[in-house]
Order: structure tokens, then C-alpha cells, then sequence
């Protein structure tokens, strides 16, 4: 096994033959059989496959998103499950981005925040309420709902605000470390959510517990934006939006100094990183792409209530960054997209199939052991395993490794380090 | 000329005085040393200066300008950098990293230039990558640069940390115990570095050191603290006869040491 694994490795061509061949053979049994759920995460996998090749990173960007864009809504399209398919794919693609934002909070700065679902309803509420009729009730001007054209606006407006509470939340909070952080930011959440739940009176702002119903789906050129399809469309372009910033942010300055601050805060002070700044960068950064996508949320779900908000969803995007790595993106980008299928596919279709065997009398199984129920104690067994045996979780995070050659090439007067020194300082 | 001045410094924790009144005055480009026995308040001095703690009452001026209050980014700006006696490196970086974050003030590239990659924000990180390697050289560390800090051997951490606080090219550098833990050879390798970095780098240095040889050796200038007060200072010389201080803290065996 290892020898072939190190063949492979050596050999880009055997490579690109291995992984045509996989993505042909998913491709084609996914177009077949479109009821195979199997077939459909067979062909998503293929992703992580193109992970592990040895091609540059531009190749790898360009087929994934030929598969992500083309290949597999295409397999996916032939029959009834369809619309399903695509509403998994889409809420995959949105949890990704919110558990790459809090990758930066958690993963990068060090900061523990279980309240970050809040950023997401904030995100999912800014768009709900200017898209339904409920913004008539305290808006002096204006006619709402507004127009589903507005919803590209408001992505950007529920990024900002939810950047602005992400500060607003961090200034206060960035007092305390730790445990206390971790409390805190609990309470934070849990706040907005019965803040959201109570706000019908005396002004109705978010309609309380009814929530807001029939928001406003996008338009764009005279399109209207009805199905998981074309919402999927929407989340994939934000999402690799998402991940590019993501990128870039990590191998930058402020990258450096998130992990800086993670590592040792009195240290990087000392370095010269203004602590709270870039904290609240941290905050603010990781709350906008939850925001965004909360917009999209609204749309999609064209319904929104302060159930969906709940802590345990926070833990959930929780399991996901700590299952695929911490301060990871590509595990990050793994773990969401497991904990996602594992809830609405997995859990699911053996709950499905478990009350067939059950109808048909084979097994009989009470319904608080169906698998659906089960999901906080399979999160549970999840973390506990992985604190034990994979702390650095399924792919660990990487430090960027540079290149000897690149490092000297600046330096052709240093014959001997210690001489050249006096010139590396005052001139670099 | 004096680069930094300490007035009247005294910093109490509740009922404890762990600096009282302290003055001090450091020459531009010499060398300090800060002794005294264990609890005397060398660290929490050098705490005082860099921000960590801001002192009860006293003034700590740096070319004349007063940097009591600022934050310990903001000291950090102001050109005074430091180790620390438990050493403090980003652990889960690797040691080329650790340098880089050392030059954060000095880059400037902010979130524009870092989202579209512009042709400075390259620039700007590749010559800070090479002068993160030129200041692992001047150490002595270049050849771990790929490896992460914390699987370093503690002589080598301790260098880490001097290689980073050059990178914020300060001009006084602050050294806690910076031969702590070393063997012989290591620690002349040490004393060999200071010498060179105040020499090319025009740097001023204090350190708190218990080597005594190490602070005979290398400072012109030495203040001895004892119960958060300062009990004498003056040459190496000065020191090594000082009946307070031979009581306090060298001992007898001292005068005829080295």
C-alpha cells in the first residue's frame, strides 16, 4: 500500500489518470443512479482526492471548480432528488464559509466563541426583515418588502453589519481570556437569539417567536432565484470568495499576528501587535463571512425564526472546525462539509431506512434511538474521540514552508553572516 | 548621553513594594546590567519599562520623552524591544515566522494590499522574508528556519528571541536572563553576540543576568537591586567591592572571582 501511495506520488501523470478516472466513474454513476446518495458523496469526495494530488495549486483550483460547478449539478440534474442534492450541496457551501470565519476567531487567534451562530442570525434577520412586509411597521420611509434585487446590497450589508457587531461584541469581551471568553461569548449568543425572539413589542421589529415568513427571494436580471439550484450558484461563488480572502489573510501580516497572539499575547505585545486591534480584526473578520451567508440564509429558506439560531448550532460549527483542524483551511473546509452531510444525509437516510425495516416489522426500533435524535451524542462521541487520538484533527494545520533559495537571494553580500549584519540593518 | 531615564520608579502590588524609587540612567550604546538577588524587582523593572506594568508612581523617559502610559505595542514602536526570562516564543510557528512577526510594525501593507496581492504587498513580505533569514544568520539559526519554535533546544530558543526582538529594530534591547539555562560555550557564544549587536547595531543593552562572570565580563554599567531598592551601582569594579552589595547578593567569594 505504501509503496504504490509513493509511486502515485511520484507520478503526476499516473495522478491525473486516477483522478479522471475517479471523477469519470462518480460522474457517471451519480448520472445513473440518482437515487444513489452514495454516488452523489462519491463524487464530492473527489475533491479531497484532488487535495492530496501533487499538482499546483492553480490546476487544483481549476478542476475543482470545474467539478464543483459543472460536473455535479450536471450527474445531479437527471432526476427527482435533484432539487434535494443541490439543497445539501448549498447548505454544505454555507457552512463551510461559517466555519471558515470561525476558524479565524477560533483556529487562528485563539479566541474560544460559542456564540457564533449569532452573527449568522444577524446576517439572516438584516435581509429578513427589509424583504418581508415587517420593516412597514417601524420604518418611516420606505415601501417594503423591498425588491429582490436589493438582496445583492444587502449581502454586503449583512457582512458589515455583522462585522460591526462582531466589534461590538469583542470590545467588552476582549477583557477576558479564556474560559471566561468562552462564557461570555455563549451568553452573547444566546442574548441575540432571545433578543431576536422578544423584539415584537413594544415596536415589532423581528415579528418575536412567528418569525418573519415569505422574505423576498434574489432577482438578478429579471430572474428570480426559487430553488436550491440556482441558490447553489449563489453559495459557491461566495464561498470560494470566502476562501481566497481566507488564503490570503492567514499567509499575511495579520495572519502572523492572529497566530502570534494565539501563541503567547504578552509576546506579540511586546512584538509590537496592537492586542485589541487585532483581536477585534479577528472578530469582525470572522463574523462577516457568517453574516453573508446568514443573507443568503434568509433567501433561501425564505422563512426566518430564532429556532434556527440556537447554541446548539454554535457547538455544531464548533465540531466542525475542531473535527477538520483547527487554523486549517483545507480541514476546516472537510469538517464542515462532514458534520453538514452526516446531519442532513447520513443521520437521515438510516433513519429512513430504519423505519422501513421497522414498518415492514424486520426490526423494531423506539423512536428515541432513531439516528436523527442521536446527533448531539454522535457530535459528543466525535469530540471526545478526536480530543483523544487526533487533537490536531483530521487534516492539521500547515506552517508555510519557504524556500531556502528564495530567503538567500537578497543577501549576495553575506559571505559571512555576522560580518554583513551592520548592512542588513540598516538597509533591509 | 542618556538614552533612557528612570525617575523615581516605584511600583507596588497591594501591600507589596516590589520597586521603590528607583533612578536610573542608561547611557547611549552601552551596556547594563540589572543584578540582584532573586525577588529584588529586576523583572518587574523591566516589566515597567516595556509597558507590561504601569508603575505607581515615577517616570520612565526614553530620549527625553516620557513612555509611561503607552501600551506595550506602542513602547515596542518606540524602539525598545525584549526577552523574557520564561521564554516566550509563538511555539506552533516556525522560527522564520517567529522573526517575521518581530517586523510587524515595520510592514505596511494593510487589508487592501494583503486581498488583492498587490506588487508592493509581494515586494514588501519577500524582503521581509530575506531579512527574517539575515537576522536568523547574525544568531546563528538559519539553517532551522523551517523548523517550528518549540521543537528548538533551549540555547537556540534563547537566540530565537534576540533574532526576533532585532527584527523590530529597537534601540535599546532588553535582555531577561538571557544566559539562563546555557552551558559555558554557549554562553560565551552569548557574550560574543551582545558584543556585536551593540558594536554593528549601535544598540544600547541592559540585561538582568545572575552569570556573574558573564556581568563582570561584558557591562560597563552595573545597578544592583535588593527588596525592590536600588542598593549601589557603578563599574563592575565599583560593584565587586561594594560591601552592600557583597552582603546582599555576591557573597564573599566574589572579590577574588574573576
Amino acid at each position: 500500500m505504501k509503496k504504490w501511495l509513493n509511486v502515485l506520488e511520484q507520478n503526476k501523470r499516473l495522478q491525473a489518470i486516477v483522478i479522471a478516472v475517479y471523477i469519470v466513474v462518480t460522474f457517471i454513476s451519480l448520472y445513473l443512479a440518482q437515487k444513489s446518495v452514495v454516488a452523489f458523496l462519491l463524487l464530492l469526495s473527489s475533491l479531497l482526492l484532488l487535495h492530496f494530488t501533487t499538482f499546483s495549486h492553480r490546476v487544483k483550483w481549476v478542476i475543482g471548480i470545474v467539478v464543483l460547478s459543472v460536473l455535479l449539478p450536471l450527474a445531479a440534474s437527471q432526476g427527482e432528488a435533484y432539487q434535494s442534492y443541490m439543497e445539501v450541496a448549498t447548505l454544505v457551501g454555507i457552512y463551510i464559509a461559517m466555519a471558515l470565519g470561525l476558524n479565524i476567531v477560533v483556529g487562528l487567534a485563539g479566541l474560544l466563541d460559542l456564540g457564533f451562530v449569532a452573527f449568522f442570525a444577524i446576517g439572516a434577520y438584516t435581509y429578513g426583515i427589509f424583504a418581508t412586509t415587517q420593516a412597514n411597521n417601524f420604518m418611516p420611509f420606505g415601501q417594503y418588502p423591498l425588491s429582490g434585487e436589493s438582496f445583492w446590497v444587502f449581502l454586503i450589508i449583512g457582512c458589515i453589519v455583522a462585522a460591526i457587531f462582531g466589534i461590538l461584541l469583542g470590545i467588552p469581551v476582549l477583557r477576558v481570556k479564556g474560559d471566561y471568553l468562552a462564557i461570555v461569548t455563549l451568553g452573547f449568543g444566546e442574548i441575540i437569539r432571545i433578543i431576536f425572539n422578544n423584539l415584537d413589542k413594544p415596536i415589532n421589529i423581528t415579528n418575536g417567536a412567528m418569525g418573519l415568513a415569505s422574505v423576498q427571494p434574489p432577482k438578478l436580471f429579471g430572474l428570480e432565484f426559487m430553488y436550491p439550484s440556482q441558490f447553489y450558484y449563489v453559495v459557491l461563488v461566495i464561498l470560494l470568495l470566502t476562501i481566497f480572502v481566507v488564503r490570503r489573510l492567514e499567509y499575511s501580516k495579520i495572519g502572523r499576528a492572529w497566530k502570534a497572539v494565539r501563541e503567547n499575547e504578552i509576546a506579540a505585545q511586546a512584538m509590537g501587535i496592537p492586542l485589541v486591534r487585532t483581536k477585534l480584526m479577528a472578530f469582525a473578520v470572522g463574523a462577516s463571512f457568517s453574516g453573508m451567508m446568514g443573507v443568503v440564509f434568509a433567501a433561501k429558506q425564505t422563512f426566518v425564526d430564532p429556532t434556527s439560531f440556537t447554541l446548539l448550532e454554535s457547538i455544531t460549527i464548533l465540531v466542525m472546525v475542531i473535527l477538520g483542524g483547527m487554523g486549517s483551511v483545507p480541514g476546516v473546509i472537510l469538517g464542515a462539509a462532514l458534520v453538514t452531510i452526516l446531519n442532513l444525509q447520513v443521520l437521515t437516510e438510516l433513519t429512513n431506512w430504519l423505519n422501513q425495516l421497522s414498518l415492514s416489522g424486520v426490526v423494531s426500533i423506539p423512536d428515541a434511538l432513531s439516528p436523527a435524535k442521536m446527533q448531539r451524542f454522535i457530535f459528543g462521541v466525535i469530540l471526545i474521540l478526536f480530543a483523544l487520538y487526533r487533537p490536531q484533527g483530521l487534516l492539521p494545520a500547515k506552517n508555510p514552508r519557504f524556500d531556502e533559495k528564495e530567503l538567500k537571494s537578497g543577501a549576495t553580500n553575506m559571505v559571512d553572516g555576522k560580518e554583513g549584519a551592520k548592512d542588513v540593518y540598516f538597509n533591509g | 548621553m542618556s538614552i533612557l531615564t528612570v525617575k523615581q520608579l516605584t511600583k507596588q502590588f497591594g501591600g507589596l513594594t516590589a520597586n521603590s524609587n528607583i533612578n536610573m540612567d542608561v547611557q547611549k550604546g552601552s551596556i547594563t546590567a540589572v543584578i540582584g538577588p532573586n525577588g529584588a524587582g529586576k523583572t518587574t523593572l523591566f516589566n515597567m519599562v516595556t509597558g507590561v506594568y504601569q508603575p505607581t508612581s515615577g517616570d520612565i523617559l526614553l530620549n527625553g520623552e516620557s513612555i509611561v502610559g503607552l501600551k506595550p505595542h506602542q513602547v515596542a514602536q518606540k524602539g525598545i524591544s525584549r526577552t523574557f526570562q520564561n521564554i516566550r516564543l509563538f511555539g506552533a510557528m516556525t522560527v522564520l515566522e517567529n522573526v517575521m512577526v518581530g517586523m510587524h510594525t515595520h510592514l505596511r501593507s494593510g487589508l487592501f494590499h494583503t486581498m488583492f496581492s498587490t506588487p508592493f504587498m509581494r515586494k514588501e513580505e519577500k524582503e521581509a522574508k530575506q531579512e527574517a533569514y539575515r537576522l536568523l544568520q547574525y544568531v546563528g539559526l538559519e539553517s532551522l528556519y523551517n523548523e517550528e519554535a518549540k521543537s528548538l533546544p533551549y540555547g537556540a530558543q534563547r537566540k530565537l528571541e534576540i533574532a526576533r526582538a532585532l527584527a523590530t529594530k529597537p534601540k535599546v534591547l532588553l535582555l531577561d536572563e538571557p544566559a539562563a539555562g546555557m552551558n559555558p560555550k554557549e554562553t560565551a557564544e552569548l557574550t560574543k553576540l551582545i558584543y556585536h549587536m551593540r558594536e554593528q547595531l549601535q544598540l544600547t543593552i541592559i540585561l538582568i543576568e545572575h552569570d556573574m562572570k558573564l556581568v563582570m565580563e561584558i557591562s560597563e554599567h552595573i545597578i544592583v537591586l535588593d527588596h525592590g531598592e536600588k542598593i549601589a551601582e557603578g563599574t563592575p569594579d565599583d560593584i565587586r567591592n561594594n560591601e552592600k552589595v557583597i552582603e546582599a547578593y555576591l557573597g564573599k567569594g566574589a572579590t577574588t572571582a574573576s
